[in-house]
């Protein structure tokens, strides 16, 4: 049993059914990060963990103690909301003690509880101060304290980030990450924003329409992703999906894609589990930083298929340049290093890291897993 | 910033500028000069009155009228003065408008905050008690104060309105809670706050300008209001208004016109100190509640 379980939740609002058979397992400590478009159901799940809306189906438990239509504040949980929700009327110091205040702790006690969080967030020149008075890091801070000083099983953040700005937004995320670090608490965090959800988790759930898509570490999630919509949704640039088609050959099973010109290109794929596709059409999944310049291919890769292929765009971004090329019909972007030396229309030598190629069934949308025994 | 564009957001030049305030003032001048007049003969002699001239300045000053009014005048048949019928008003007006403005907060927080099937039904129905002809309800409800035994008195006028200030201050406080962040009752729930803790220490002390904008909407009407004063509390039950009808309409001895002045400004005096000491909190608040609905 894991220190929060989500078993066979189902939420519906009348006739429409907004979370199907949600299972979840969450060990004590571990951050896990819910990520998914909007409308996905991930912001319904966390008002479910926190009590703020009922479950339809299924069954939540803290601790192996069963919290359905248990009171929001009984749950032991804290929650961080999107606008922090600092009450307007109240000083920094009485929103984060008004949930002990509610609890019956003696205004001795709240004042070593204030005093321990508010060092711990470096906000003690603020505690006389109104939420209107701060700046947005300062409110993020302030909503963290308040969950902070409950000393909960388990915290609740709901997409904390997106009301601050981008470089603030940076500074906050590394910041979360060391209160996690130290702390070791259990959090379950909700976001939209893919690069949170890899930083910040040590598990990510990927959902879309009320389901998980996948559940996973960072690393998991990244490199082997089960469908299309995870294989997608993660990562930034997104993935490459080539079309292409399936050829058992005699030196081995090769994706077939067509290159700019319309020449065909054979990209062995190093496992012979494809051979029973032969014919048939697969989507070839592959991050920008597997196609690159020869130079900058993983040393370590045991297979490397090498094209030629037209540049179209070239993209500096600083650390990496990135290049637009037409592969299978589409457009595909690979990523170079930054002071590679190329031109739009120019005709360029690609390496691509064929062992982490994932593949899918482009009619189900689900990946093609790797059957080692074949 | 604020000052630069409050400056630039339009350019006129100082003839037209001119202008406007002249217009302005002439018209400010021409709404305040009945009340002038009103000023002006409530502290004569009836005598200056009597001679015909209303406009002038008074040659003797005197408060006579005014003591007269408030004390000694005849109303009706006694010669009580305004005052217990002062009394009458303030003992009606301020519970009603206390226990419209609370239980118009109450209703707004439920209806926003805590929905339930058929709350916009019920907001739709109270919203009649503000847009309903009041002379439709005189006949139900004077047999409603019957049978409640409260016909004629002070409870019952209190009782009057505050169902039909019901309405407005519902509609107030619902439209300026529906802009409170639902999020704050959220937390607020977590923290371990219940239905009233939420509702005293987290929405009432927000809603400082709506509280403004509701007490001095309920105080004016309630203050200001004659039918229902002069339908449901006859006699030394009263209300203000009613007895400045009463004082003026005085079929017996010689018309005391300052004294009717001086009656009429302290019937007006109560409103027109509220609007000056909260007017601003009044603007202020309505533009809050205006903003989401």
């Amino acid at each position: 049993m894991g220190f929060l379980n989500i078993n066979g939740v189902s939420k519906s609002y009348g006739s429409l059914k907004v979370l199907h058979g949600i299972d979840i397992e969450v060990e004590e400590g571990e951050f896990l990060v819910l990520v998914g478009p909007s409308g996905c159901g991930k912001s319904t799940l966390l008002n479910l963990i926190a009590g703020l809306e009922d479950i339809t189906d299924g069954e939540i438990l803290i601790r192996d103690r069963v919290i359905n239509g248990v009171h929001p504040s009984e749950r032991n949980i804290a929650m961080v909301f999107q606008s922090y929700a600092l009450y307007p009327n109240m000083t920094v110091g009485q929103n984060i003690t008004f949930g002990l205040e509610m609890h019956g702790v003696s205004k001795k006690e709240r004042k070593i509880a204030l005093d321990e969080v508010a060092k711990l967030l470096r906000i003690e020149n603020l505690l006389h101060r109104k939420p209107k008075q701060l700046s947005g890091g300062q409110r993020q801070r302030v909503a963290m304290g308040r969950a902070l000083v409950r000393n909960p099983d388990v915290f609740l953040f709901d997409e904390p980030l997106s009301n601050l700005d981008a470089k603030l937004r940076v500074d906050m995320r590394t910041e979360i990450k060391k209160l996690h670090q130290n702390l070791g608490t259990t959090i379950v965090y909700v976001t939209h924003d893919q690069i949170e959800a890899m930083t910040l988790s040590s598990r990510i759930a990927v959902m879309n329409d009320g389901y998980v898509q996948q559940l996973g570490t960072p690393k998991e999630i990244y490199d082997n992703p089960q469908n299309i919509f995870v294989a997608t949704f993660m990562g930034s640039p997104a993935m490459n999906l080539i079309p292409a088609i399936v050829r058992a050959l005699d030196d081995g099973t090769v994706a077939e894609i067509s290159l700019y010109d319309g020449s065909l290109e054979h990209l062995p794929f190093g496992r012979a589990d494809m051979n029973s596709w032969d014919g048939r059409e697969i989507l070839l999944g592959l991050r920008p930083e597997m196609i690159t310049d020869e130079e900058s291919a993983d040393r370590k890769s045991q297979n490397i298929a090498r094209i030629k292929n037209r540049i179209e765009v070239t993209e500096p971004a600083g650390s990496d340049t990135f290049i637009s090329m037409q592969a299978g019909g589409k457009s595909i972007v690979a990523r170079m290093k930054s002071d590679i030396d190329v031109k739009p229309d120019q005709v360029f030598p690609f390496a691509i890291n064929m062992d982490k190629a994932v593949i899918f069934d482009p009619v189900e949308g689900i990946r093609i897993q790797a059957n080692i025994s074949s | 910033m604020t000052v630069a564009a409050q400056e630039n957001i339009v350019r006129t030049s100082q003839s037209v500028r001119v202008g406007i305030y002249l217009a302005l003032i002439v018209f400010a001048l021409f709404y305040l000069l009945p009340f002038g007049i009103m000023v002006i003969n409530s502290v004569k002699p009836l005598i200056e009155i009597t001679e015909g001239n209303m406009i002038a300045l008074p040659r003797e000053w005197t408060i006579d009228p005014w003591l007269s009014a408030w004390s000694t005048a005849q109303i009706g048949v006694e010669p009580t003065g305004l005052r217990p019928y002062f009394v009458n008003s303030i003992v009606m007006a301020l519970p009603a408008v206390a226990i419209s403005t609370a239980l118009g907060a109450i209703n707004g927080y439920i209806l926003t905050k805590w929905q339930f099937r058929g709350a916009t039904l019920i907001f739709g129905l109270l919203l009649f008690s503000c847009f309903i002809p009041f002379q439709i309800v005189l006949i139900p409800m004077a047999r409603v104060l019957g049978v409640l035994n409260i016909a004629g008195t002070t409870y019952g006028l209190i009782l009057v309105h505050v169902v039909y200030g019901l309405g407005f201050s519902t509609l107030f406080f619902r439209n300026f809670y529906a802009a409170f962040p639902n999020e704050l009752v959220r937390a607020a729930q977590i923290d371990g706050a219940g239905f009233f803790r939420i509702f005293w220490r987290i929405m009432l002390p927000s809603s400082g300008p709506i509280l403004a904008v509701c007490c001095i909407w309920q105080f004016t009407n309630i203050w200001n209001d004659f039918l229902f004063g002069a339908s449901f509390a006859s006699g030394s039950a009263a209300p203000m208004t009613v007895s400045l009808n009463n004082l003026v309409n005085s079929s017996t001895g010689v018309r005391e016109y300052n004294v009717h002045f001086a009656g009429a400004i302290l019937a007006a005096g109560p409103t027109l100190l509220v609007y000056i000491i909260a007017g601003r909190y009044f603007v202020r608040g309505l533009m809050a509640g205006s903003v989401k609905g």
